[in-house]
């Protein structure tokens, strides 16, 4: 019999990032029990360093911005395989999910008038990104952290849950361990709340941090829910590349939105040289037009470094496998010619975009304020995730509910900057009410201790797997995990085949079996070997689900593409997503679904706006 | 590449030591990328926290050759690698386990602060009007990232131990942004002045030097606030207005 400690709550909440502590505050807010789990510290999970801004279509700096034009650009940036009702929603909720963050105390830019400033972003129309400095996740996750403290949260930091509970059909709860000495820790639910956001740790270059290993998707998924669009993978265009140990952290969009501008080794501009079809209309024909249209005048369409983000990472890839890249295989991302324009151009630079600056100057010796930086793309976010109802934000599996980052829908086969943050704040909201809700409408359902038992001892095999099994090559933990990543950038990263994908599936099933018998060397006391080979698990599962949806999708869409299939749709497959979900013999299963047609009200919208 | 050598705190509280560690270096490596490759390749089971690897986290707190320092920000090029680099835990918190540290006052703490309480909105959709001249500096103690090394160097806490007295000077941060803060309402100054212990500090800045977000705290904050609690407290003229307009 394995020792736990067990915790009873109505809901519980599994991460505690924007969305977690989001969805926390609203199932708190009546008189419901609610526990709050997660892997880092308080405050430490990665919407913190979220850095361009939030979305919200609050209309202070342009009034002609509405939820409706906020709507068409997801739609449109998302190449119409958003679910619409999820865009709906967000688009209509998120100006007061970020005016009640003022109401705990968060303090945005202000507008001359006093009301929140607003920047411009890739994608959006209007201004429209609610923004502090380039800091705006820290801003986001301490108000949402220093109100939540006080609304009777039991908080478990420093908490992994390895399995989710089942009694029946329903969910009763999830497994875990504490890190501290890794003692296992039961939690009972009547609802449980996914927000562990996601999966960047299946590649080597990444924006993304240790916490990213898909943990939601894979517990999910092995519970009985369905993830939808994985092979919807963003590769932010501009990540450092050099020097290497910092390649791959973000280098904010908020850049370009300020003006920055994008230019290969002959000093050239080259995202004027291919301009996609959706977006002709949007964007600037002179450097002259997208300069004003970043200083805000409303006349000017946006220059092309403010395109889509799969649109501009390709167009780096181009650059760079072209010959005309940076020393270090990027591009140039220039932000200090702007004192061409305006005669205080470092300060401006350093209040407008301070911990780029800093990022820079402390990691890369660089002062951006008087050369350019060199970028390059960086795995970021994934659109794909749990597949969940719009309005509940609930799974197929009753009582587990979805959001964030790890639950999808909303962006399509490509995401909005600044629409995460906002994503977080009103599917957060959703689910935790919704979550409450059913928690207070059915029974509590005992736990099924024999599943216990054998989820401990599977968590303590690592332990137990011998050190060599003779071959004297047996891989440790995080020689499996760098070479899942190193794999994954290679065969499953922005450009796909047939064959890069086939043998990246099977790659990934060796690592499985490497993965199985990996051992962990010392004790369960803080042990970051053991805590790696736990988090394969979810990492090869959520590598292989994207693998086995970009093999699915035989076009090249959003942030999709195939070189072997280089048109936009398949013919005559129409309009679908991806969907894996686990076959009862245990084997990943993957079908298409038809995205359903738009509401008559919305297609509207699209018509007139596109 | 070059080798370098660092020297770790391995260990916990039931007894810890320094082991030495060699391993590769190259161009632009920071602290903690040593520290994740040793950890990869020659100690599995070395305990560490980290999270953004660019300074926005405060994550990777430790003692970096004696400086309390992010080891994610602090670049190699930066010490002389003739010498074993140490690198130690956060002394001033209990430690778990090597680098790691138990920093959960800390959070105790804020919870006990008097949270943010607003005036009613000024405007009919729930908003506020601010000034962005107003919020400038409070937007200065919003940087902080938690990583308190602040509260490490601290001599209140790091030697004589007040934890139960004093809140040290990540909190002094906290309050000021709350008392500060244009719309908040609510009066912090009865327990910085007793419960908070703001009157143990004696402005050596030591906090101020060490704050990676370069957060003036002595002088942005904590001397504001003093100045402020004398002002309610010991001000015999504005002492008498009080006891009057009761
Ligand atoms: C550098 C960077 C900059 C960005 N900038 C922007 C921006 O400007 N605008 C924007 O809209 N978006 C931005 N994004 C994206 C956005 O920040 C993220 O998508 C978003 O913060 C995710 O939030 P979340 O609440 O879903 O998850 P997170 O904030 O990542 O939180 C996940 C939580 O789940 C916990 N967790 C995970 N697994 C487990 C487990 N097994 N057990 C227990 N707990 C677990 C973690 O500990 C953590 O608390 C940026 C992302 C990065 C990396
Ligand atoms: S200035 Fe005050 S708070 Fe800061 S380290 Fe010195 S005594 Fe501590
Ligand atoms: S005030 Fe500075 S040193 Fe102290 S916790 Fe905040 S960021 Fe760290
Ligand atoms: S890892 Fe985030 S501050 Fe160092």
């Amino acid at each position: 019999m394995a020792s736990y400690e067990t915790h009873e709550y109505d809901v519980l909440i599994i991460g505690a990032g924007g969305a977690g502590l989001r969805a926390a505050i609203e199932a708190a807010a009546g008189d419901l029990k609610v526990g709050l789990v997660c892997k880092s510290l308080l405050g430490k999970a990665h919407t913190v360093m979220a850095e361009g801004g939030v979305a919200a279509a609050l209309a202070n700096v342009d009034e002609r911005d509405s939820w409706r034009v906020h709507f068409a650009d997801t739609m449109r940036g998302g190449q119409y395989l958003s679910n619409a009702r999820m865009a709906e929603l967000h688009a209509k909720e998120s100006p007061d999910r970020v005016r009640e963050l003022e109401a705990w105390g968060a303090l945005f830019d202000r507008t001359q008038e006093g009301g929140i400033l607003q920047r411009n972003f890739g994608g959006h129309q209007y201004p429209r990104l609610a923004h502090v400095g380039d800091r705006t996740g820290l801003e986001m996750i301490r108000a949402l952290q220093d109100h939540g403290i006080h609304q009777g949260i039991e908080v478990h930091m420093e908490n992994t849950v390895v399995s989710l509970l089942k009694t029946g059909e329903r969910v009763s709860g999830a497994f875990g361990y504490e890190r501290e000495k890794g003692r296992f820790k039961v939690f009972s639910a009547n609802a449980v709340v996914l927000a562990t956001g996601g999966v960047g740790k299946a590649y080597k270059i990444t924006s993304n941090s240790w916490e990213y290993t898909g943990d939601g998707h894979s517990l999910a998924y092995h519970a009985g829910a369905e993830l939808i669009d994985m092979e919807f993978v963003q590769f932010h265009p501009t990540g450092m590349v050099w020097p290497p140990s910092v390649r791959g952290i973000l280098v904010t969009e908020g850049v370009r939105g300020e003006g920055g501008i994008l230019t290969n080794s002959e000093g050239k501009r080259f995202m004027f040289d291919d301009i996609p079809e959706l977006y002709v209309n949007q964007t600037a024909d002179s450097p002259e037009e997208g300069w004003r249209y970043t200083q805000g005048d409303r006349e000017a369409r946006r220059p092309p470094e403010l395109l889509t983000r799969d649109h501009v990472a390709r167009c780096i890839v181009r650059e760079v496998q072209e010959g005309r890249g940076s020393p270090h295989g990027g591009v140039f991302l220039d932000i200090a010619w702007i004192k061409e324009k305006i005669s205080n151009a470092p300060e401006h630079i350093r209040r407008k975009l301070p911990s780029m600056y800093h990022q820079f100057k402390e990691l890369a010796d660089i002062d951006i304020t008087q050369e350019p930086m060199e970028v390059g793309p960086t795995t970021h976010y994934i659109m794909g995730g749990i597949r969940v109802d719009a309005d509940s934000q609930m799974t197929a599996v009753p009582g587990l509910f979805a959001a964030g980052e790890c639950a999808a829908g909303l962006h399509g086969a490509n995401r909005l900057g600044g629409n995460s943050l906002s994503d977080l704040l009103v599917f957060g909201k959703r689910a935790g009410e919704y979550a409450a809700q059913f928690a207070e409408e059915n029974e509590a359902v005992p736990l099924d201790t024999a599943e216990i038992d054998a989820i401990a001892a599977h968590t303590l095999k690592p332990f137990e797997n011998p050190a060599d099994d003779g071959s004297g090559e047996k891989m440790g933990p995080y020689d499996i995990q760098t070479q899942l990543q190193e794999k994954m950038q290679e065969l499953v990263g922005i450009a796909r085949s047939q064959e890069s994908l086939t043998q990246a599936l099977e790659e990934i099933q060796n690592l499985r079996e490497q993965a199985e018998n990996v051992h962990a060397i010392g004790n369960r006391e803080y042990n970051s070997g053991w805590h790696t080979a736990l988090d394969l698990d979810c990492l090869i599962t959520i590598s292989e689900s994207i693998a086995l949806a970009a093999l699915e999708r035989r076009a090249s869409i959003g942030a999709h593409s195939r070189d072997d299939h280089p048109e936009k749709e398949e013919p005559g497959a129409g309009k679908y997503n991806t969907i894996v979900n686990k076959a009862p013999d245990g084997t990943m299963e993957i079908r298409r679904q038809p995205v359903d047609e738009l509401r008559a009200d919305l297609q509207e919208i699209i018509d007139e706006i596109g | 590449m070059a080798k370098a050598t660092f020297r770790i705190w391995r260990g916990n509280a039931d007894g810890a030591e320094f082991v030495d560690y060699d391993t590769e270096v190259s161009e632009g490596m920071v602290v903690l990328d040593a520290v994740h490759r040793i950890q990869a390749e020659q100690a599995n089971d070395m305990a560490v926290r980290w999270n953004c690897k660019a300074g926005k986290c405060g994550s990777c707190s430790a003692e970096i050759n004696g400086q309390p320092k992010l080891m994610c920000m602090t670049r190699l090029n930066d010490l002389s690698l003739d010498e074993p680099v140490t690198v130690e835990p956060m002394r001033a918190f209990p430690l778990i386990k090597d680098l790691v540290t138990d920093v959960s006052w800390n959070f105790r703490v804020k919870e006990k602060m008097k949270p943010f309480t607003p005036r009613p909105p000024d405007a009919e959709d729930g908003t506020w009007r601010m000034e962005q001249e107003d919020i400038d500096h409070i937007q200065e103690f919003r940087k902080c990232i938690e990583c308190f090394l602040c509260q490490d160097v601290c001599h209140v806490l790091r030697e004589h131990d007040l934890h139960d007295e004093f809140i040290g000077p990540r909190f002094f941060v906290y309050a000021a942004s709350l008392e500060m803060h244009p719309i908040d309402t609510e009066n912090r100054l009865e327990e910085l002045k007793d419960s908070d212990g703001i009157g143990y500090c004696n402005i050596t800045k030591c906090c101020t030097k060490v704050c990676p977000e370069h957060i003036t705290i002595t002088d942005n904050a904590i001397i504001p606030l003093k100045e402020r609690v004398v002002d309610q407290f010991y001000d015999p003229i504005k002492k008498l207005f009080r006891v009057f307009s009761r």
